[in-house]
C-alpha cells in the first residue's frame, strides 16, 4: 500500500487557491453599506495523484471538493497555484475528463445516446469517417456493459445506473488517461452503485486509468482509493494511505468523520452525538478552522493556523496536536 | 393476533393504482405492515420500489389519478383509507406528522420559525398564543436547538441545514402525532449532521412513544435507527423482520444481494458483489416472482407463481426458497 506514494505522480497540485466573489450587486452594497464578500473555496492545497492509482477527496458539503474537481479539469480558473499533469502515453500532458454526480442532468435529453457518445469523437476529430465513429461508439457501449442497440435510445429510457454508464462511455470517448469523478454514485442506489464502482475498477485495470475521486461516502472511498485527502473548509487537513487513515486517523476531524459514519456491522444505537455544525465559509473561524468543533482544542488553536506536517508513515496532517504515534490508538 | 391491537398504524393488503392512457399501472400491490407505539419501522428498497408511495397512501396524499384500489389502512381503531379529503386533512399534522428530505420544502421562508410552529400548534390543539409559544420553545429545546427562546424568532434561512431539519422535526411533533412518516429525512444532510438527526429521531420516538415509518435507502441509517425493517421491490414487500435478522441474516435473495453490494468499512474486497440487471419498470413486471430475471436461485416455479410473504425466523420473506423445498 505504501508504494502508491512513491509511484510516479500523474498529477501534481501545489498551493492551489480558488476565491469566489460572492458580493451582493454593487448598488445593493452601496445602499446597505455592505463590504465585498469572498469565499475561499480552496485554500492553499497540495496533493499528488499516483499514475494508475486513485486519490479520493472526502469532506462535508461545501468544503471545496467539487471546486477542486472543476479546477483540475479546467472548468474553473485557479486564483493561485499550480496544476501539473505528467506526460501521458503519447508524450503530451495527460488530459482529464470529468464524470458528474447527476447522471440525469449531465446528458442532453434530446440526443440519442449514440450521438451523446460520438460528440467528443467528432468535436476532437478522433475518427475520420462516420463508419469509424459508429464503430467506436459501439465499442464504448460494450466497454461500459451496455449493448450496441442502446445507442439508438434516448437518455430517459435508461435507469440511473445505466445513465451513469453512458456518462462514463462519453468521458472515455476522448481516450483520457485521467478521470475526475465528482460523486459519481451519490445519486444511485447501493445495488446500482456496486455495478458502477465495479465497472470503474475494471476500466482502471484494463485501460490504466488514473482517478481523482470525490465523495462524501467513506465506505465508497475506502473501496476505491489508494490515498485519501480529507478536506475541511477549503483546506486539506489530513492526507495519507487509505488503510493507514482508516486504522489510525490523526486529525480530530478525520476521527469525527469516521466516528459518525452510520455503521451496519457495529451500529451505534441510543447514543446521541454532539458533532457541532459546519461553520459558514463566509466567516471561517480563526486559527485552525476546526477549533469550534474540536474536542481537544487549546488556546493556540484559535490563534494560529496549523501548518501541514509530514509524519513518519507518509501521512500529512494539519493539526497542532497531532503526534506521530497517538497514545492508546 | 395481539400485535394488530397494539399497532398504531396497520396497513392490510394495500393496493394502489394509477389509471393512464396506456393502461393502468399498479405501483403498490398487497402491502401489509404495522407499526407499534415507540417503534421505528425502516423501509428500504431501490428508487421506484414504492417506498414514498406507501407513505403518501397512508397520509391520503396520492397524486391524482392515483387511488387506493384495494386493502385497508387503520390508524388505531379508525379506518382511514375511506375518509374524505376534509377528514384526512384533520388527521395530517394532528395524528400523522411528516418529515421530508428537504427541510426547505416544509418551511415557509417568509415566516419566522416561531410563527410557523405556533400556527401549527394552534391549528391542531386548542391553545392560546402564549401557551402555544411556550410549547414551541419547548419543542425547539426537545430537538436540540440551543437558546430556543432567542432562535424562535429567526427565519429558516438563518439556520444551518441540520438545524432546519431539527425545526422540521419540531414541526412534525407539534401536535404530538401518533405516527411520524419520515421520507429520507437525512439524505440531504452531511454524515456528521445525519448521525445527530438519526439519534434525535430515535430518542424522541422512544420518549414520546411515537410510531415512526423511516424511509431511506441508507442501510447504515437503518442499522442505527430501525427496530424492524421492510424491504420493497417493484411495488411489493419482499421481506420484513427485526433489524438484526434483515440486515445480518436476510432470507430473501434480493435482500441478500443488496446487503452484499454495500462497500464495507471493514475488510476491503477487489470486486463488490453485484446484482446484475435492474428493477423492472411497472409496466414490465415479469410473471411469477418479480425478482426472477436477476435471481441466481430462480427455478421453474419462480417463473410461474408469485410468492407471498411466508413467516421465516422472526420475520417473513416472499420467496419460494422459504416455503421449504426448492424454487
Ligand atoms: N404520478 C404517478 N403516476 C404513475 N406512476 C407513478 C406516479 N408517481 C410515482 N409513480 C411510480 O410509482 C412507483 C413508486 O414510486 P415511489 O416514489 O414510491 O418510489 P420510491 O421507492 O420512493 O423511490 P425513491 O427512492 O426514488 O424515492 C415508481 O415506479 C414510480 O415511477
Ligand atoms: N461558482 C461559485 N460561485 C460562488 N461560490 C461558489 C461557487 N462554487 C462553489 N462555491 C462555494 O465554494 C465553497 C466550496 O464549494 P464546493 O466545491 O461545491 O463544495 P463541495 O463539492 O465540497 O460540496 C462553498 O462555500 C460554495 O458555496
Ligand atoms: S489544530 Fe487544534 S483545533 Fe485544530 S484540529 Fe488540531 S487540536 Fe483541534
Ligand atoms: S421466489 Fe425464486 S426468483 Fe424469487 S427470489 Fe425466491 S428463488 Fe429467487
Ligand atoms: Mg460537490
Ligand atoms: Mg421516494
Amino acid at each position: 500500500m505504501t508504494t502508491s506514494a512513491q509511484k510516479k505522480p500523474a498529477l501534481t497540485v501545489n498551493g492551489l487557491v480558488k476565491t469566489f466573489d460572492v458580493s451582493a450587486p454593487w448598488l445593493n452594497r452601496v445602499i446597505e453599506r455592505k463590504p465585498r464578500q469572498f469565499v475561499q473555496a480552496v485554500n492553499d492545497i497540495d496533493f499528488t495523484v499516483p499514475a494508475g492509482g486513485c486519490l479520493s477527496i472526502v469532506g462535508e458539503s461545501g468544503c471545496g471538493k467539487s471546486t477542486v474537481a472543476r479546477l483540475v479539469t479546467g472548468l474553473h480558473r485557479a486564483s493561485a497555484g499550480e496544476i501539473r499533469f505528467a506526460p501521458g502515453r503519447a508524450g503530451a500532458p495527460l488530459s482529464a475528463q470529468m464524470i458528474f454526480q447527476d447522471p440525469y442532468a449531465s446528458l442532453n435529453p434530446r440526443w440519442r445516446v449514440k450521438n451523446i457518445i460520438a460528440e467528443p469523437l467528432r468535436e476532437l476529430k478522433l475518427r475520420d469517417t462516420s463508419a469509424e465513429v459508429i464503430e467506436r461508439v459501439e465499442e464504448l457501449l460494450l466497454t461500459v456493459g451496455l449493448s450496441a442497440s442502446d445507442g439508438e435510445k434516448f437518455p430517459h429510457e435508461f435507469s440511473g445506473g445505466q445513465r451513469q454508464r453512458i456518462s462514463i462511455a462519453r468521458a472515455l470517448a476522448s481516450e483520457p488517461e485521467f478521470l475526475v469523478c465528482d460523486e459519481p454514485t451519490s445519486a444511485l442506489d447501493v445495488s446500482v452503485q456496486a455495478q458502477v464502482l465495479n465497472l470503474m475498477r475494471r476500466l482502471q485495470d484494463e485501460l490504466g486509468l488514473t482517478y481523482l475521486f470525490i465523495s462524501h461516502d467513506m465506505s465508497v472511498v475506502r473501496h476505491m482509493s489508494d490515498r485519501i485527502a480529507v478536506m475541511y473548509l477549503g483546506r486539506i487537513v489530513e492526507e495519507g494511505d487509505t488503510e493507514e487513515l482508516f486504522a489510525r486517523p490523526r486529525h480530530p476531524y478525520t476521527q469525527l468523520l469516521l466516528q459518525t459514519i452510520p455503521n451496519i456491522t457495529a451500529p451505534r444505537r441510543d447514543r446521541e452525538l454532539a458533532t457541532g455544525e459546519v461553520p459558514s465559509p463566509l466567516k471561517p473561524p480563526s486559527g485552525c478552522t476546526f477549533h469550534p468543533r474540536c474536542p481537544i482544542a487549546t488556546a493556540r488553536c484559535s490563534a494560529e493556523v496549523p501548518a501541514v506536517r509530514a509524519l513518519a508513515n507518509g501521512t500529512r496532517v494539519a493539526c497542532h496536536l497531532a503526534v506521530d504515534e497517538p497514545a492508546g490508538a | 393476533m395481539g400485535e394488530a391491537e397494539k399497532a398504531v398504524i396497520d396497513v392490510r393488503n394495500l393496493k394502489v393504482e394509477f389509471p393512464g392512457r396506456r393502461g393502468t399501472v399498479t405501483p403498490l400491490s398487497d402491502i401489509s405492515l404495522s407499526i407499534r407505539a415507540g417503534e421505528i419501522l425502516g423501509v428500504v428498497g431501490e428508487s421506484g420500489a414504492g417506498k414514498s408511495m406507501t407513505g403518501l397512501a397512508i397520509q391520503g396524499l396520492l397524486e391524482r389519478p392515483g387511488r387506493i384500489s384495494g386493502g385497508e389502512i387503520w390508524l388505531g381503531d379508525r379506518r382511514i383509507d375511506t375518509l374524505d379529503d376534509r377528514a384526512m386533512e384533520q388527521i395530517r399534522g394532528r395524528e400523522i406528522g411528516a418529515i421530508f428530505q428537504d427541510p426547505l420544502t416544509s418551511l415557509n421562508p417568509l415566516f419566522t420559525v416561531g410563527s410557523q410552529l405556533t400556527e401549527t400548534i394552534r391549528l391542531h390543539l386548542s391553545m392560546g398564543k402564549v401557551e402555544a409559544r411556550a410549547r414551541a420553545v419547548q419543542l425547539l429545546r426537545d430537538v436540540g436547538i440551543p437558546a430556543p427562546e432567542e432562535r424562535i424568532d429567526h427565519y429558516p434561512h438563518q439556520f444551518s441545514g441540520g438545524m432546519r431539519q431539527r425545526v422540521v422535526i419540531a414541526l412534525a411533533l407539534s401536535a404530538s402525532p401518533k405516527l411520524i412518516i419520515a421520507d429520507e429525512p437525512t439524505t440531504a444532510l452531511d454524515v456528521s449532521i445525519q448521525a445527530q438527526i438519526i439519534s434525535l429521531l430515535r430518542r424522541l420516538c422512544k420518549e414520546k412513544q411515537t410510531a415512526v415509518m423511516l424511509v431511506t435507502h441508507d442501510m447504515g441509517v437503518i442499522a442505527e435507527a430501525a427496530d424492524r425493517v421492510a424491504v420493497m421491490y417493484a411495488g411489493r414487500l419482499i421481506e420484513i423482520g427485526p433489524v438484526e435478522q434483515v440486515l445480518h441474516a436476510p432470507r430473501h435473495p434480493y435482500t441478500q444481494g443488496l446487503m452484499a453490494s454495500i462497500p464495507s468499512l471493514g475488510a476491503r474486497v477487489v470486486k463488490l458483489n453485484q446484482i446484475d440487471g435492474s428493477m423492472p419498470r411497472l409496466d414490465a413486471i415479469p410473471a411469477g416472482c418479480a425478482f426472477n430475471p436477476r435471481c441466481v436461485y430462480a427455478g421453474s416455479r419462480c417463473l410461474r407463481d408469485r410468492p407471498e410473504l411466508i413467516p421465516v425466523g422472526d420475520g417473513a420473506s416472499a420467496c419460494w426458497l422459504n416455503a421449504g423445498g426448492t424454487a
